[in-house]
């Protein structure tokens, strides 16, 4: 474990640009890290509706990994199992097998409380609770049974500045939290994620409601988190995928005409330069230049 | 050389004509709606206050037993009746608000589609549209019978007027907290009852303290559901657990249908003071609120 209490004052400072392109330019392909998910031939069900057909992939610790593809393909259905939030959809079922190191995510002993406390998210439309900024990022730690004052403090200074948001908020901590503007708000809610120091954090297109800078603020910290945190985000928008992730994958919308079924499936999976550059699969193709989807 | 022609100006104004004409007729017909709903509310406390500030006094409001009908309105007093309304109206919540709130939070929260719940919430909505006076003789016939009239009888059937009320305004409530509140917390790993606990009951309490409020309004000024549970005596029972009681809405009734000019001041007067412990209750209320509504926006 490491230690819970990071030295503040060592994150005061915002990450350079010219460091992260290093760190972009790195050749995941030819040293991926240790294997934190094995999701093997799975599949999930709405009721009878078979959202996702055989998936198969593995992600990659303290990388990011994108998810990408067109509306209806379920790359949000898939990110969601990560942390089994599908369980809260009634009548969602996951067949095969989804294991979290070495863990199966849906073994018969898993508590999903204990999975989401390792396996955090961030979702597309900023949700701050209606609390102030301070407690919501104290929520978090305050359910995992912290309550000394200064230990909280300390998690909510760290995790804001962390999420680069301590400097806009310092002042005015006992505001509402939905007094943020939706970049801040999301960022908020990045700090409120980080502050359980979770394993892993899965984000289900958090720049899609945020202008360009907001967007850029976002995607400069996720750079600087895969440091600490394993990130798997799904994204329409490929310029990002690009940006920030180590692996994509993209995912395809499968249409059965005889029965008129639709189903997602995982079309391509690799380092990202290999599928934006020099994708095997033409639906791939068609959809990284922008022909198709 | 003055040749230079001014181009013509935009011309913003509403165009005369029938669309003008509508717009006209549909302001009109909404203050003219917005005068017939404000002036009998306007006349109503008017009436009251009128006729029973006059009567208003520390000794009206504290002192007891409640005078005969034919005494003049300077003697004695509605003590009695002031201390019984509250007691009773206070078991009633104390009854039937946890009751409530914790009956919808089933329902929205837990029960989701299955039959019970489903069962819960159309019996609630049957019973919003019982009568009160069946409320009395219900409880009249299951518990006074039994055990004799006390304020606990009427605190019974004054409860069982508020429980669909609440549990109706809490589920409507809850229902518009919006699911990502409930998301974001569970997927920081919060348990279903914490997450209704922290984030959706704080998120829906200002909406729920107002559907209390009112289902407690209304029990207040009941008279029907308390004429078979309390009897309706003049003297004050400090105990609500047991022996006759006393209300403000049955002391109305019982004085202002009397011909003697004292006893329908008193009957005023409770009306008078009844109307002015609802007021008193609801900004005490929006004050309590408006510390946790803070940070609602």
């Amino acid at each position: 474990m490491e230690d819970p209490q990071p030295n503040v004052a060592a994150k005061t400072e915002l990450p350079k640009p010219a460091a992260l392109q290093e760190t972009r330019a790195r050749d995941v392909s030819s040293a991926p890290g240790n294997c934190i998910f094995d999701v093997n031939n799975v599949s999930i069900y709405y009721g009878s509706f078979k959202a996702v057909t055989d998936v198969t992939l593995p992600v990659y610790e303290n990388e990011i990994t994108a998810f990408i593809g067109s509306s209806g393909s379920g790359k949000s259905t898939v990110l969601r199992s990560f942390n089994r939030m599908n369980d809260l959809i009634p009548g969602a079922r996951l067949e095969g097998e989804m294991a979290y190191r070495g863990e199966s995510l849906y073994g018969r002993d898993v508590s999903a409380t204990a999975v989401r406390r390792r396996i955090g998210m961030v979702f597309q439309k900023p949700n701050p609770f209606p609390k102030s900024i301070y407690d919501n990022v104290a929520y978090g730690p305050r359910i995992n049974g912290i309550h000394n004052k200064g230990k909280l403090d300390e998690i909510v200074e760290s995790s804001l500045r962390k999420a680069a948001l301590w400097e806009e908020v310092k002042n005015r901590l006992k505001t509402s939290g939905l007094s943020l503007s939706g970049g801040q708000a999301q960022r908020l809610c990045i700090a409120r994620t980080i502050a359980v120091e979770p394993d892993v954090v899965l984000m289900d297109e958090p720049a899609s409601a945020l202008d360009p800078i907001a967007t850029g603020a976002i995607e400069d910290l996720m750079k600087e988190l895969k440091q600490q945190y394993t990130i798997i985000v799904v994204t329409h928008n490929m310029q990002q995928a690009t940006r920030v992730s180590d692996r994509t994958a993209f995912f395809y919308v499968l249409t059965d005409t005889k029965s008129d079924t639709r189903t997602g499936v995982l079309v391509e999976y690799g380092p990202t330069a290999q599928i934006f550059e020099d994708p095997k699969d033409p639906r791939t193709q068609g959809y990284v230049t922008g022909r198709v989807g | 050389m003055a040749a230079i022609t001014e181009p013509p100006k935009a011309d913003l104004r509403e165009p005369a004509g029938w669309r003008r004409t509508k717009n006209r007729i549909a302001t009109v017909l909404m203050w003219i709606s917005f005068v017939v709903v404000i002036i009998p509310l306007i006349f109503v406390l008017y009436t009251v206050i009128a006729k029973g500030a006059s009567v208003i006094s520390w000794q009206f409001l504290t002192s007891g037993p409640i005078p005969p009908n034919v005494l003049p309105a300077d003697v004695g007093g509605m003590g009695p009746a002031v201390l019984g309304t509250i007691e009773i109206v206070a078991l009633a919540s104390a009854i039937t608000v946890p009751l409530g709130v914790l009956g919808a939070i089933y329902l929205n929260e837990y029960g989701g589609k299955n039959w019970l719940a489903w069962f819960i919430g159309f019996m609630a909505d049957v019973m919003t549209g019982v009568p009160s006076i069946v409320m009395g003789l219900f409880i009249f016939s299951i518990w006074v019978l039994h055990f004799g009239f006390s304020g606990l009888a009427g605190a019974f059937a004054l409860g069982a007027l508020m429980l669909p009320i609440v549990i109706r305004s809490t589920y409507e409530m809850l229902l518009l907290v919006p699911d990502t509140l409930r998301e974001g917390s569970y997927a920081l790993g919060a348990s279903k009852s914490r997450v209704t606990l922290t984030v959706v009951l704080p998120a829906a309490l200002g909406g729920i303290v107002s559907g209390v409020l009112l289902a407690i309004a209304r029990a207040a000024g009941e008279t029907a559901p308390l004429l078979f549970t309390i009897l309706t005596v003049t003297s004050a029972n400090p105990n609500v657990f047991s022996g006759p009681n006393t209300s403000l809405p049955s002391q109305i009734f019982a004085n202002a249908t009397q011909p003697y000019p004292g006893a329908q001041a008193r009957g005023w007067g409770a009306a008078l003071t009844l109307i002015a412990i609802a007021f008193i209750l609801m900004i005490a209320a929006r004050i309590v609120t408006a510390r946790y509504a803070r940070y609602q926006r």
